[in-house]
């Protein structure tokens, strides 16, 4: 089958504003990723087209961009979803929304990092470690509480097709929140009152109206909306009320 | 060019970087250089396990993990880095846990620990369950909270800078040279100590599970400053890597129960490994898939075979062997989601209810850096360290996995080796001055990147790249001989010329030049392929991923000795094999005395 490319162009070295670049490749496959169909253009075609990219199957989060319209990983979007009636796959790729692009679909990842460091992405226990020299217990059923959380691979997928976030880029956003989550749930940390008052702030989880963009964005399947929710509550009860739920809402 | 000055400089933020940075920023002023953002480092990728004989669900000791290693390796490891492996893996993984990783829990609140290819109990027994996990994302969860804690501890991270030299002085190194990826302006860091933690190579060849990235630069770039490259004979092909793209497929779900088939739906493993069957060592496995594809039992006659852990079929297994535990579809979506994201999204392929279509694939470099238990480079068969320089991880060879690294000892390796480097690191550096800096640092790899930059002949980097791909898959891959490795050898050279002398690139500008750094790459693999290739010939026997159909015994007599390839001043590569197996373990209990490797 063909592909037929239409891809967000632009170079601040040459270029006054951004224009779409047009690309044809005969003899794709069905399965061919979109990554495969952007790496031929590049090999094949013109050198100078640019993206990140790097394991080529979903899990790094390099590939985030617009593809169709919709946030997606290049690297897990195939080729044969992509047709319509004349059987040829029709591709329109841009870099994501709400952030500087750099360069073609390189887009400034700074500000998404700084957010996810400001909520304290990072385990904190100060007390000590169990005397025995071995791992501190966790039950299974504390473990699955915030599993869905620590698959997030900081694609920025979510954050970037969040309407409150492209009104508002203070808004910590989507990824930052999950990052949040991870952590306030881990039943082993003891920072997560801290967390909860970054994300009580004006720029925190109220920003968020709810409107699921996130979730149906996640190349991980993680139930961002849900896991948005359940910080919001946590903000109202405290972390260790919204963890009991959690592990009851669970249990069922 | 702008310069920087740290105590220590790590190049790479996968598992072995990040945990050297953690334990030298303890210490000492660490700048972390990436040519990455470091969550997308390959690290993240791994899947199924880190070895750890922490005996949660079963009798396990540090040295029956040892004594697989060893085996597994066919016994070109060095002894005593295996001892040392299996001996701190322990107490290793209760660090990451103590540092928030979420493993998987068992039901006492545990960390739960697998099956996996190669673990035995009792030296050599019945399959044990070593390979701690967290569901089969284990290096996404080790990569996550490595970074998340060099967060922490404020270690200065340069995102999107690519490494491109190593400044060498009279005595040892003096730190390196990176290209800022977004505006293309050369910086040099200044420093005390080096530490390469680059990664893996698998993008030589066709089929990988490699990332994009994985382009051997570290190894290559300390290669062409006189540092040998060790073992690089040895590479180890994944026996599962789904077809045909070959994204892996990891061991766990064999570790769970899953078994290989072939057309004629025989579970062909018996024949191979009558012991421990699916979960022989990797070598053993790819082996005897490309045997079966060869012999006309590839599925449908293709270059595949089927791994299938649908409850009925694992069940049925488990029943025949008079194992009690059985599985349902809910217990494997919940071991292995990933695994299944993976074959559903690329071949509709749901393997709770169909066999998956898998082929080895080019996996992970056993060879590399050479260094020694603290992490420093060692230069030659005396094992004489360069001062300041150090490597860890995939890039490096210790050497643990001698000729097929065990299932899990990847993760397991980055941090051992990772957090001896990175303490080494601090001592080093508090009883050592700076070197000056040379006044022409930097120069020579900006000349390089203008070569490329101005180049305008007739072939293009992919054009180069995939031949050199096709033809190390077709001769330098699982099965080999002289006159195939020669084959690969006179081609590869052939592309060298063609890369230095006759290459194109399109873009000739600054900022974010994909097309200027892959050429750079694809230097690289050139060099690695090349190395691969003669130290490949050399070797006239066959020894775990080394397998010579023309010389199809292994050789103690002569091959218990590592090799050490260096380059000479007219562009080839010497080759020296002075440097012996270390043998620790043998020498005090003869049950780690080589023999014959039966699973």
């Amino acid at each position: 089958m063909r592909a037929i490319l239409r891809i967000r162009r632009f170079n601040p070295e040459q270029d006054s504003k951004p224009y779409w670049g047009e690309y044809t490749l005969e003899d794709i496959q069905p399965t061919d990723r979109v990554l495969d169909l952007l790496n031929r253009v590049k090999w094949e075609q013109d050198g100078t087209l640019v993206y990140r990219r790097s394991c080529a199957h979903g899990i790094c989060g390099s590939d985030g961009m617009r593809i169709n319209g919709v946030n997606r990983l290049a690297c897990k979007v195939l080729a044969k979803g992509l047709t319509d009636g004349d059987g040829d796959a029709h591709v329109q790729i841009e870099p994501m929304l709400g952030m500087k692009v750099l360069k073609d679909l390189i887009v400034d990842m700074e500000p998404f990092f700084a957010h996810y460091r400001a909520v304290l992405p990072y385990f904190v226990n100060d007390t000590p470690a169990p005397a025995d020299g071995r791992e501190r217990l966790q039950s299974p059923e504390d473990r699955a509480v915030f599993d869905d959380t620590t698959k997030c691979i900081l694609c920025a997928c979510c954050t970037t097709s969040c309407p409150s976030f492209w009104a508002n880029g203070e808004y910590v956003g989507p990824a930052a929140i999950v990052q949040a989550h991870r952590f306030i749930f881990d039943s082993r940390d003891v920072a997560a009152d801290k967390r909860l008052e970054v994300l009580a702030e004006p720029d925190g989880v109220w920003r968020c109206r709810t409107i699921f963009n996130c979730t149906n964005a996640c190349p991980r399947d993680i139930e961002i909306t849900r896991a948005i929710g359940e910080v919001k509550l946590a903000t109202r009860r405290g972390a260790e009320k919204q963890r009991e739920a959690m592990r009851k809402e669970h249990a069922k | 060019m702008q310069t920087h000055q740290y105590d220590a400089v790590i190049v790479g933020a996968g598992g072995a970087g990040l945990m050297a940075a953690l334990y030298a920023s303890r210490g000492v002023k660490v700048a972390v250089i990436s040519k990455l953002y470091p969550t997308r480092s390959h690290t993240g990728a791994a899947q199924g396990g880190i070895g750890a004989a922490l005996g949660n669900l079963e009798e396990d000791h540090p040295e029956w993990h040892a004594f697989d290693t060893v085996k597994g390796g066919d016994y070109l490891s060095d002894q005593d880095a295996a001892l040392r492996l299996a001996e701190e893996a322990v107490s290793a993984v209760i660090e990451l846990e103590h540092l928030g990783l979420p493993f998987d829990r068992t039901p006492d609140g545990r960390i739960s620990q697998r099956r996996f290819g190669g673990h035995t109990s009792g030296f050599g027994g019945q399959p044990v369950r070593r390979a701690c996990h967290a569901a089969d994302r284990t290096g996404h969860m080790i990569l996550q909270t490595l970074y998340q804690q060099c967060i922490k501890n404020d270690v200065m991270f340069f995102d999107e800078y690519h490494v491109i030299d190593l400044i060498r002085t009279a005595n040892g190194v003096a730190g390196v040279v990176a290209v800022n990826i977004d505006d293309g302006e050369l910086h040099v860091f200044h420093s005390k100590a080096v530490l390469f933690a680059t990664g893996g190579w698998g993008r030589v060849w066709e089929i990988t599970s490699n990332a994009l990235t994985l382009t051997g630069d570290g190894t290559a770039l300390t290669y062409r400053r006189g540092v040998p490259m060790q073992d690089m004979e040895f590479f180890q092909f994944h026996p599962t890597g789904l077809y045909p793209m070959g994204i892996l497929i990891t061991e766990a779900v064999r570790g769970e129960g899953g078994v290989l088939l072939n057309d004629r739906g025989e579970r062909f493993m018996e024949r191979y490994a009558p012991s421990i069957k699916d979960l022989a060592s990797r070598d053993v496995v790819a082996r005897a898939i490309y045997l079966e594809v060869r012999e006309g039992r590839g599925i449908k006659g293709k270059r595949y075979v089927h791994l299938d852990v649908t409850p009925e079929t694992v069940n049925r297994y488990l029943a025949e062997a008079g194992e009690s535990r059985r599985i349902t579809a809910e217990y494997v979506e919940e071991k292995l989601p990933d695994i299944l994201d993976f074959t559903r999204t690329y071949l509709g392929v749901d393997p709770v209810k169909e066999p998956m279509p898998v082929q080895p694939t080019a996996h992970y470099g056993m060879g590399g850096i050479p260094t020694d238990l603290e992490g420093r480079v060692i230069m030659d068969a005396q094992r004489t360290p360069l001062p300041g320089l150090y490597a860890a991880g995939e890039c490096a060879c210790v050497s643990v996995h001698g000729a097929n690294r065990l299932g899990t000892n990847s993760l397991t390796d980055l941090i051992v080796f990772g957090r001896a480097a990175g303490k080494h690191m601090v001592e080093y550096c508090a009883n050592t001055g700076l070197e000056s800096l040379p006044d022409d640092a930097g120069h020579e790899a900006e000349a390089g990147l203008e070569h490329i930059r101005q180049s305008s002949g007739s072939r293009k980097p992919y054009q180069i790249r995939s031949e050199m791909q096709q033809v190390m898959m077709d001769h330098v891959s699982v099965f080999r001989t002289a006159e195939g490795i020669q084959d690969a050898l006179d081609k590869v050279r052939t592309l060298k010329d063609q890369w230095q002398n006759d290459l194109s690139i399109d873009d000739r500008g600054k900022r974010f030049n994909s097309d200027l750094l892959e050429a750079w790459e694809l230097g690289c693999m050139l060099d690695i392929a090349e190395v691969t290739a003669v130290s490949a010939l050399a070797r006239e026997e066959s020894r775990g991923a080394h397998s010579r159909e023309d010389f199809p015994k292994r050789d103690d007599e002569k091959w218990m000795v590592h090799t050490l390839a260096y380059p000479t001043n007219d562009g080839g590569v010497r080759l020296n094999h002075d440097k012996k197996v270390d043998m620790t373990l043998a020498e005090k209990d003869p049950r780690f005395k080589p023999k014959e490797r039966v699973y």
